[in-house]
């Protein structure tokens, strides 16, 4: 099977390349000057480039299927212009034994959509005590450690858990806000809160996480080193300035921290919960205006160098119950492309070439793999998108099971028409012929 | 006056609709001191009390005012266990819409709920309290109490005491009085004070709160404050914040004291105060009755004549 897509602007992360033909041959890009191939589409006007890679998702499954499962999850990743997603394994049962991972490998095997890759549990039942197997969950596939959807209150497990993940390559993700200072809190602490009498979770409990885990990183650093073994610590989420600058003097430092922030922290704020629905509740919370613009400052500097949509998926009736009741979690799987194209590049003049790293390039480094560039060889995981026809968000629209939207009916730009999984179609939108 | 279809809280309204609420207020007291204490005013309407969390006393008023207008009422307790794990409230709450209702008077231990219940039903929502967030009858009983014998509140200055932060009582408060002038304190420990009470001046200093107050509303202190951290001792806060009769000597004399019940004696207040000169908790009890015919009244027909 061959492809030939004539004629889209080529844009990686590595910068944009002018017109193309790209010609796709046996699941790898074989020319970018055209040729013979089964197949053409006509990219005139449209944007190729390496597809995304999403490394935190929730797709809910073992345990979970109401929410999501691996079928709509991997199907809604791809219609998102993601050609890959790492799975958190805050399921139930938590995703923590080897044979887990193969196991729900070999169900992935059979769907379409992205591509399935997993995050275990890097302690039992993700408690933060016992650490669970680095190495034989590394064997079986696993691409991340995490107790995503907890916090590590024990700093000498993490400590140890950084060691072990680093023997066997695997980089650890955190969850990073302190558990007690967060307390009972739903939205940002702050004025807001106070005023709306809405339990506050303070960005400094984000901080002060950061910060201790960035010491428990500094030990692990110097344990490893003699070694021989690398160990990377990726923090999830963050939400806050005070948590970007912390980020910024670790790497000051040297340390090897890598920050992930989500579509929704980059474009809502604490302002939404004046409308108390839950359809905003999320950990760590939305914040205020000047932790949005610290945070994009970040990304575009590199001090953020992945993004990472955190769609947590929930039944539309768990997310009608009230403010305390409803689950934290924002589905955005197939709406964060366009999003943050419409948001951030189209609006605030953010590179694209930037927003393509910060949604590919940086989130596989972050787990030691290597980028994708739009080069002969290379292989074709792509994303073709139109940059100027606008629709708006509608959520009866999507393939997750999450049928609803804090950003319903927003008008974006940037929709994906075409998802390529090693040359494979696993998306193609109705609008393109 | 534009008609108003909720009372959710007091953002957005004017003090002239404020008055003219009270002032049907006013009337529906003299309902209250006829022997016959029934008006057909709200014959042919229903009304719904929707609790979320267990309050006889309010559940009970506003029942009470239903009936002294004509209005049939149904109740519907519905504890957090009554609920299934994934249970939709918006298919609850549209359940019991299915039964023809026309308001509903609703109370939950979670802030926003009233809100979002008016996002979701047809008839009018009348906030009897949610979480931390409002409680808009009890400011308007506090404030028809205040007027009562201050005639009005310009200028007044008002002392909220105790557990500002988690009080949906001194938040309420907090937004109506001033909308009728009042200049309102809130004091309390430190760690029971919120970072910001909009309509209000915070303070930790007592006495500062008191002096000169022409008022002093006392609040409930829930002892699980004690659990949650944000109170270390008991003791310490009868020490520093407890109304006594001594305390209120810092207050003009005669000033009016106030307390939204239930009460703890000896603890946020000297046991003696409730039955004291100052104390105008029973006239609470009745303003809230007169005050939520009103509010029922003025949400289904309309202005008053
Ligand atoms: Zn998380």
């Amino acid at each position: 099977m061959s492809l030939l897509i004539k004629n889209a602007l080529l844009v990686d992360g590595a910068g944009e390349h002018g017109r193309g033909d790209v010609l796709i041959n046996n699941g790898k890009i074989a020319s970018l000057s055209g040729g013979e191939a089964a197949t053409t589409i006509d990219g005139s006007g449209f944007v190729l480039t390496p597809a995304l890679f999403d490394p935190h998702s929730h797709l809910r499954s073992p345990g979970q299927e109401v929410k999501e499962d691996l079928r709509s999850g991997l199907l809604a990743a791809a219609k998102g212009g993601y050609a890959a997603v790492v799975a958190m394994p805050n399921t139930e049962p938590a995703i923590q034994r080897p044979e887990d991972v193969r196991g729900l490998y070999q169900q992935a095997s059979r769907l379409d959509g992205a591509r399935l890759l997993l995050a275990a549990a890097l302690t039992e039942e993700q408690q933060g005590r016992r650490l669970t197997p680095a190495g034989l969950l590394r064997q079986a596939g696993a691409v991340l450690l995490s107790d995503d959807g907890r916090s590590n209150d024990d700093a000498g497990v993490l400590a140890r858990g950084l060691l072990y993940a680093a023997a066997a390559s695997l980089t650890v993700a955190v969850h990073a806000e302190d558990t007690s200072l967060r307390g009972e809190g739903l939205m940002n602490d702050g004025a807001l809160s106070a005023q709306l009498g809405i339990p506050g979770n303070p960005a400094e409990a984000e901080a002060a996480r950061i910060a201790r885990d960035l010491e428990v990183l500094r030990w692990a650093v110097r344990k490893a080193a003699p070694l021989g073994h690398q160990v990377r610590l990726y923090v999830q989420h963050v939400s806050s300035k005070r948590g970007a600058e912390l980020i910024e003097m670790a790497h000051a430092d040297k340390l090897p921290v890598y920050a992930e922030v989500t579509p929704h922290h980059l474009t809502l704020t604490a302002e939404n919960w004046r409308s108390f629905d839950p359809v905003f509740k999320v950990a760590p919370p939305l914040r205020e205006p000047e932790d949005v613009d610290a945070l994009l400052r970040a990304l575009e500097s590199g001090v953020i160098s992945s993004i990472g949509s955190d769609h947590a998926p929930h039944t539309r009736a768990e997310k009608e119950r009230d403010l305390q009741n409803a689950p934290f979690g924002i589905p955005n799987i197939e709406v964060a492309f366009p999003l943050l194209f419409s948001e951030l590049v189209d609006k605030r003049g953010f590179p694209l070439a930037k927003l393509i790293a910060r949604m590919s390039d940086g989130p596989r480094e972050a787990l030691g793999m290597k980028e994708i560039r739009l080069r002969v060889g290379e292989v074709a995981d792509l994303m073709l998108f139109d940059p100027g026809a606008s629709r708006s968000v509608d959520p009866a629209t999507f393939l997750s099971k999450a049928r609803y939207s804090p950003w319903q009916g927003w008008r974006l730009k940037g929709w994906p028409l075409l998802t390529l999984l090693a040359g494979k179609e696993v998306w193609r939108d109705a609008a393109l012929a | 006056m534009a008609a108003l279809k909720h009372l959710l809280d007091f953002e957005g309204w004017r003090r002239s609709e404020v008055e003219s609420l009270l002032e049907t207020a006013r009337l529906m007291e003299e309902v209250l001191e006829r022997p016959m204490k029934k008006v057909p005013a709200l014959k042919g309407f229903t009304i719904a009390t929707v609790f979320f969390e267990p309050s006889t006393r309010t559940k009970t008023s506003f029942e009470l005012a239903a009936k002294r207008m004509s209005a049939d009422v149904v109740s519907f307790a519905v504890s957090g266990s009554s609920l299934s794990k994934g249970e939709s409230y918006k298919d609850t709450l549209l359940t019991l819409q299915a039964m023809v209702l026309d308001a509903y008077v609703i109370r939950s231990p979670v802030a926003g709920m009233a809100h979002q219940a008016a996002g979701w039903l047809r008839g009018s929502v009348i906030n009897a309290g949610d979480g931390r967030r409002a409680h808009p009858t009890q400011a308007l009983l506090d404030a028809y109490t205040l007027l009562d014998e201050l005639s009005q509140l310009e200028g007044k200055k008002i002392a909220i005491v105790g557990d500002i932060a988690h009080s949906r009582v001194a938040r309420s408060n907090a937004e109506l009085l001033p909308l009728l002038g009042a200049d309102v304190w809130a004091a309390g420990p430190v760690g029971l004070l919120p970072e910001v009470l909009k309509g209000a001046r915070l303070t930790s200093n007592l006495a500062e709160a008191l002096s000169d107050a022409d008022a002093v509303m006392v609040l409930r202190l829930q002892k699980e404050r004690m659990q949650d951290g944000s109170l270390p001792s008991i003791r310490e806060y009868i020490s520093e914040y407890q109304i006594t009769a001594e305390r209120m000597n810092l207050a003009r004399p005669g000033a009016l004291l106030l307390h939204p019940g239930p009460m703890n004696r000896d603890l946020e207040l000297a046991g003696t105060l409730a039955e004291g000169s100052h104390s105008r908790v029973e006239r609470q009890v009745r303003a809230g009755e007169a005050v939520r015919m009103a509010v029922l009244y003025h949400l289904l027909v309309g202005r008053a004549a």
